[in-house]
């Protein structure tokens, strides 16, 4: 599935703005993520945050994808 | 397998009242315990000597003589804390940031500190600890210290998100760039394009406690930790990683907490308590002054912004492009990041581009504060919003309205938006009596928009019944904003009892699993969805009880109001079982009843405000004065009403001090002016109005009450919304904040050259 990626994880992509990755589970699709790209070992470490759908989770890796979700992966936040 | 947390649009019989808070007794009566309220017998007093330079080198550092006062206990320097971190650059950030590793990053670095029998004797003990500094170059101003040949406050940083990788270290930690579309097409497009530069300076969060704990830890490695914090178990984490420590053995217990708002999220002292506390084998309590608050804990990114709209006549807008430097202090942070992401959150643009620069200066670490990083970029944004309908000759409000984000728009951080608020904020605005309200001379009004994400994260709640059938529920997440209230009313809920019959407190790191840190707006958004699996786990072994005392299988019986029913018509002349009784009778039906949950509470809700303002600037002094103020916020639904108000009231209060006073100033020396409330003046009763608030409610579908957090929006509209007010009373467009007395005056003048 098409995963878009945001700000500064593209660098970690050879600066794609998207990746084709696989996985039902959020789990299953950072696993993909990192077989692909290992030098998302650094901002995975820092946090990242998927959205599906627009919903953002941060620590929920086995929420389950929906087929044909938007994929987005961002940052991890931090908030006050 | 996850938790159904889906929104169910359940009747209520309790949530939604706005019952009698349950620490307003100890609060009043001063019974609470705050984070410098905690003693132990043999405790020592300690104390922090900080550096008076705003980079230097620490060429030595001589305790000697301290060591040898009499009544002192420890002295601790960098030495005393060995890097454990294995290569984890952000804990080492912290470590250094408790204790200067070899050379001070700012006016206030923490340089040694001692444990002596009293107060006195410490700072006697301060004084005799010899330093030789060597006085290196500073920088204290974002847009210098991204200049070439800036002083580079660490020189191990080499800017990341740019293309190629640097190879030499500057003050630019990272750049990161959001957004989707073409923009110079979008820009082509536009009949009118509007741009503006814009700075903020540096706020505290201004809580009126201070930093302060209690910390024991002995040579076997067990200890403990009061401490006023957001976040214990992080803290505990931290602490034990820095130190050595089985986490385990760090037992760490919030206080009541004086105030937060993103300050109290992150580890500044405590490390070195822990530490001292080591070293001299007693309890050692230590409590910042409000000038080391000031100087050493995270105020607030100051910033500099480049902001361009482009529109069609008829107010579309075409294209939108930020570019925000955010002053981090001496180490790393994402603040402006965050700022990219949110600056234009609240729109619905075709083509959107927004660059965030982080950046190193010589001040203290930057850390959040309330919706981190958007309220500058709003004040952004949302004052050239204003300057565009001015240039379109259209009204700003309709400006808003018609380029608002919807549900299926694609925000400027990257997803697709599900349903969301910012369009009924604005209706409510438009339609709110506030803005049919004539003005008079020198007075001006404005309105802004907020955006910030909201999140959950790791939580876990116990729901323990007594045998009376009152209930204990325990939480790890702290109480900043009055979640005890908001989770008995759940539990309550839940239960079918009254709300008095709970008792909500918040449990040390021993006794729940791990919470995360009480930031995002999360306390009542996840410990209520916690707490609504716990009493549900709890009122599935209540109906086991019920059950057996009955004598029917469990399926059979069903909870209701409160009580246990049997169903069917053979059980029809069944009594119910009311809470009480089947705990009355737990003793002999199985032992103690009690629910338990732990979830990672995910899928918080974006959360979006619209503020009006009206105030009345004096063009003799600069002076202004705030007339009214009006909150327009989505809850999601609100638990507990005035506790949602009061969440509202606050972030606009503080937004109002940030917008007309607050500020860090420093001299040509690096060094802070005003490290106190004297010279830095936060707003009091006497300032404000009352702060009329609207609560809308569009419920998050990913809760089962629908609940958003509500602590942090509210904070990220009144700089903006101040912004277009004073513009609109003097006539001259404010572009730096705060919009003091001096800097009105000043824009006055420069607009009669």
């Amino acid at each position: 599935m098409k995963v878009e990626l945001s700000g500064i994880l593209r660098g970690a992509a050879r600066g794609a703005s998207f990746v084709e990755l696989e996985g039902q589970t959020i789990k299953a699709l950072m696993e993909d993520l990192l077989r692909q790209y290992p030098d998302m070992a650094g901002p995975m470490d820092e946090g990242i945050a998927v959205a599906i759908n627009g919903e953002i989770f941060r620590d929920g890796w086995q929420q389950s994808i929906p087929k044909d979700a938007e994929i987005y992966l961002l940052p991890r936040l931090q908030g006050g | 397998m996850p938790l159904d947390t889906s929104y169910t649009d359940q009747p209520f019989h309790r949530v939604g009242q706005r019952v009698n808070r349950p620490d307003g007794l100890d609060k009043v009566t001063g019974r609470a315990k705050y984070g410098a309220d905690m003693n132990a017998a043999g405790q020592l007093v300690g104390k922090i000597l900080r550096s008076p330079h705003a980079h230097a080198e620490i060429k030595k550092i001589d305790t000697s003589k301290a060591e040898k006062l009499p009544g002192v206990k420890a002295v601790v320097t960098a030495a005393d804390f060995p890097d454990l971190t294995g290569g984890d650059r952000g804990m080492l950030d912290i470590l250094e940031n408790c204790m200067a590793r070899g050379r001070a990053l700012y006016d206030g670095h923490a340089v040694a500190a001692v444990a002596a029998v009293d107060e006195a004797t410490a700072r006697q003990a301060l004084k005799l600890i010899k330093v030789q500094y060597k006085k290196l170059p500073h920088v204290t101003d974002v847009d210098e210290a991204m200049k070439p040949k800036a002083p580079v406050v660490q020189d191990w940083i080499r800017t990341r998100g740019v293309n190629p990788a640097p190879t030499a270290a500057s003050n630019v930690h990272q750049r990161s760039e959001f957004g989707h579309g073409d923009l110079d097409a979008g820009f082509a497009e536009a009949d009118v394009i509007v741009e503006k530069s814009y700075k903020t300076e540096q706020t505290h969060q201004g809580y009126i406690e201070p930093h302060a704990c209690l910390a024991t830890l002995g040579p076997d490695g067990v200890g403990d930790l009061w401490v006023t914090t957001q976040g214990h178990f992080t803290f505990r984490n931290v602490c034990a990683s820095l130190l050595g420590l089985d986490v385990a053995k760090l037992k760490v217990t919030s206080s009541e907490i004086g105030g937060g708002f993103g300050g109290k999220t992150h580890v500044w002292m405590e490390p070195v308590a822990l530490q001292l506390s080591r070293k001299a084998n007693r309890p050692v309590k230590l409590v910042l002054s409000r000038e080391e608050t000031f100087r050493a804990t995270g105020p607030t990114s100051s910033t500099s912004m480049d902001i361009k709209i482009g529109a069609t006549k008829d107010g579309r807008i075409t294209a939108a492009s930020a570019e925000l430097r955010y002053q981090c202090g001496a180490f790393p942070g994402i603040w402006g990041m965050l700022g990219a992401m949110t600056a234009w959150a609240c729109y619905d643009l075709k083509n959107v581009k927004a660059v965030g620069y982080d950046v190193l200066c010589n001040r203290p670490k930057v850390a959040a504060y309330r919706a981190p990083s958007a309220p500058m970029a709003a004040f952004g944004v949302e004052s050239t919003m204003d300057l565009l309908a001015a240039e379109l000759g259209m009204d700003a409000l309709e400006l808003r309205i018609k380029n608002a984000a919807k549900e299926g728009t694609r925000a400027s951080y990257g997803p697709v938006y599900g349903p969301i608020g910012i369009g009924p904020t604005l209706d409510a605005v438009k339609n709110h009596p506030h803005m049919k309200k004539r003005l008079g001379k020198n007075q001006g009004r404005g309105v802004a928009c907020g955006f910030w994400f909201n999140f959950g994260g790791q939580t876990c709640t116990d729901l323990n019944v007594s045998v009376d059938g009152t209930v204990n529920l325990t939480v790890g997440t702290v109480d900043v904003g009055g979640s005890r209230a908001s989770l008995a009313l759940i539990a309550a809920e839940e239960l079918g009892i009254p709300y008095e019959q709970v008792r909500v407190q918040v449990g040390d790191t021993a006794s729940l699993g791990h919470n995360d840190t009480t930031e995002g707006s999360r306390g009542t958004f996840s410990s209520g969805m916690a707490t609504i699996f716990a009493a549900r786990n709890a009122i599935a072994v209540l109906r086991e009880r019920a059950a057996m005392m009955l004598d029917v299988p469990v399926d059979q019986v069903v909870w209701e109001d409160g009580a246990a029913r049997a169903t069917g018509k053979k059980n029809s002349n069944l009594p119910q079982l009311t809470l009480k009784e089947i705990a009355g009778k737990s003793p002999t039906t199985g032992g103690p009843i009690a629910g338990h949950n732990e979830v990672v509470a995910d899928g918080a809700g974006v959360s979006f405000a619209s503020h009006i303002c009206d105030v009345e600037v004096d063009p003799d002094t600069g002076a202004t004065k705030i007339l009214r103020y009006t909150v327009v916020q989505d809850a999601g639904k609100a638990i507990h009403p005035d506790y949602v108000e009061g969440q509202f009231q606050g972030g606009a209060a503080q937004g109002i001090g940030w917008a007309l006073n607050e500020e860090y100033i420093y001299g040509a020396d690096g060094k802070l002016q005003n490290p106190g409330f004297l010279d830095y003046r936060i707003p009091v009763c006497s300032d404000l109005p009352f702060i009329d608030t609207e609560i809308l409610e569009i419920p998050n579908p990913n809760h089962p009450y629908g609940v958003r957090g509500v602590g942090e929006t509210s904070i990220v509209p009144p700089l903006a919304a101040i912004g277009n007010a004073v513009s609109n009373a003097v006539g001259v467009r404010m572009t730096h904040v705060p919009m003091s007395p001096p800097r009105i005056l000043a824009a006055l003048d420069g607009a009669k050259d």
